[in-house]
């Protein structure tokens, strides 16, 4: 415990080095304004977007359309993997898909969406389930592969039907490899809509980044990516935590 | 290294039969659904499998293409080489010193799970519009998941390899070489095909986004011609060419892990 805090206290001492380092080289004119704005006008800008609420329309927006993306992919891997497992034949088949899936940039899928569905909010869903669907469809299987026979019998001995045995059973069994699926999903979800939103799209917060570097607003663009960044580290470190108290009720029940 | 794999592995039926039978099955359902793909949007969105195909052909002889095709290729492997470099060495060096590890994992991982597109102008405006931009891009994206894997197989290492290290004297370059990467190696390849795949998307991103140059930049201007074949010609060239460097690199890593056990 102690040796964690250590490491905590020196991350974030060393992390707040770094900041400060890069505002001194900024105020001293090391790194010129056109390149990097200092970090204490990177949050004053930050925090002017968010009181003004200019951005207030593409943050809901932005997250909307991740949400979406991310209940979708999570509904659909999981009922894919679920129906994978079930199907070994099926399963046999697809493997090949499943393991080269991720070498593949999906990306590069975008723009035939935005020409198929339209430049709108359909192509940035579709993309961000694209990414993020097969990451849980691995998991589930990875997950369900992982349920010790064992607890098959004792659900037959206890008479337990269908559904309880997948509620009372399976779920809590493969929960940790279906949770880490889900980080996996959240964050896959997250990178595909912004980068679709960055490279091509009318709205969001990917499109003012973008719309910003190329209109040369330094002070904006630094601004809403840094709003991006902290967003995302937070989403993720909430998701981290969650699956820290889950794995610790796990010990002690 | 027995690893904790679930001892779940599907019935193995006869397997000279579903193994010639399978890949080639997978194929014709994906050529069909890229066909109806196709169908549905008459052709707009998408071509179809067989003009694109004959298109391919003809692009493939052209010198433009393989202008493109060799800027992207030197661009990849240029960020995929400096990610392998500097991830493997700084995995090793964080595996062996623990406290070090602890600080600078969880900032790893959090820069791992970030949309780093948002942050590729500031790349842009350091390094200028042109090959640098996109290749430390692609560092940005592949040298996360190497060091990870890496830092990862070094930390679960049985204790007692270091220790003959240490009583055999070997010095630091000796150990690493000739007792850490072996063992480590299994997790080190997964981890060079995750940067191997990240860095190529680092890559093909600061082409689609002001660039002059490379496949992805061929794909984005097919697109905006209203070149639908170009466009889909390229998408075929870029996942071919992902999927087969995939297989390379696993079947390279079995048979290095092989010879390295066997030895």
């Amino acid at each position: 415990m102690t040796r964690r805090r250590a490491a905590l206290l020196v991350r974030s001492a060393g992390l707040a080095g770094l900041v400060v380092l890069l505002e001194v080289l900024c105020r001293m004119g090391a790194i010129d304004a056109l390149t990097i704005i200092p970090p204490s006008e990177m949050a004053a800008a930050m925090a002017e977007q968010l009181a003004s609420g200019d951005v207030l329309a593409s943050v809901r927006q932005t997250f909307l359309t991740v949400a979406l993306a991310l209940v979708l992919a999570v509904t659909l891997g999981t009922l894919g993997g679920a129906l994978l497992h079930a199907t070994p034949r099926l399963r046999r088949v697809l493997d090949p898909l499943l393991a080269s899936y991720y070498s593949v940039p999906t990306f590069i899928f975008y723009p035939f969406l935005v020409a198929l569905l339209g430049l709108s909010m359909a192509p940035l869903v579709a993309l961000g389930v694209m990414s993020a669907a097969p990451a849980m469809v691995i998991s589930t299987l990875a997950g369900l592969d992982g349920v010790p026979r064992v607890l098959f019998k004792a659900a037959r001995v206890q008479r337990l039907g269908r559904v309880r045995t997948l509620w009372l059973v399976v779920l809590p069994a493969a929960m940790p490899r279906l949770f880490s699926g889900l980080k996996l999903a959240m964050s896959y979800a997250l990178i595909g809509v912004i980068a679709g939103e960055f490279i091509l799209s009318g709205s969001g917060l990917g499109y003012a980044i973008s719309y910003a570097y190329q209109s040369f607003d330094n002070r904006a663009m630094y601004g809403l990516m840094l709003f991006v960044l902290l967003a995302a580290v937070s989403v993720n470190g909430l998701l981290y935590a969650w699956e820290g108290t889950l794995a610790r009720r796990r010990a002690g029940g | 290294m027995s690893s904790s794999a679930p001892a779940a592995v599907p019935l193995n039926p006869p397997r000279w039969r579903s193994g010639v039978l399978d890949p080639v099955l997978l194929l014709a359902v994906l050529l069909l659904a890229w066909q109806g793909v196709a169908s549905w949007t008459s052709g707009v969105a998408v071509a179809p499998p067989l003009p694109t195909m004959a298109y391919l052909v003809g692009l493939v002889g052209t010198a433009g293409f393989w202008g493109h095709a060799g800027a992207t290729g030197a661009a990849f492997l240029a960020s995929f080489g400096i990610s392998a470099a500097i991830g493997l060495a700084l995995g090793l060096l964080l595996g062996l010193r623990r406290f070090a590890a602890d600080v600078i994992e969880p900032v790893l991982a959090g820069f791992y799970t970030i949309p780093k597109v948002t942050l590729y102008p500031v790349v842009l405006l350091v390094f200028g519009l042109g090959a640098p931009a996109k290749v430390a891009f692609g560092v940005m994206h592949g040298l996360v998941p190497i060091t990870l894997f890496t830092l990862g197989a070094v930390r679960s290492l049985p204790p007692v390899l270091l220790r003959t290290t240490r009583v055999l004297r070997l010095t630091p370059w000796q150990a690493a070489w000739s007792v850490l990467v072996p063992a480590c190696l299994p997790a080190v390849v997964d981890g060079l095909r995750v940067g191997f795949a990240l860095s190529l998307l680092g890559v093909l991103i600061g082409e689609m986004f002001a660039s002059q140059q490379g496949l992805g930049f061929l794909l984005v201007s097919g697109l905006a011609q209203h070149n639908i074949r170009l466009a889909t010609a390229v998408v075929v060239v870029i996942v071919t060419g992902a999927v087969f460097a995939n297989l390379l690199i696993r079947h390279l890593g079995r048979l290095v892990t092989r010879s390295g056990m066997g030895a």
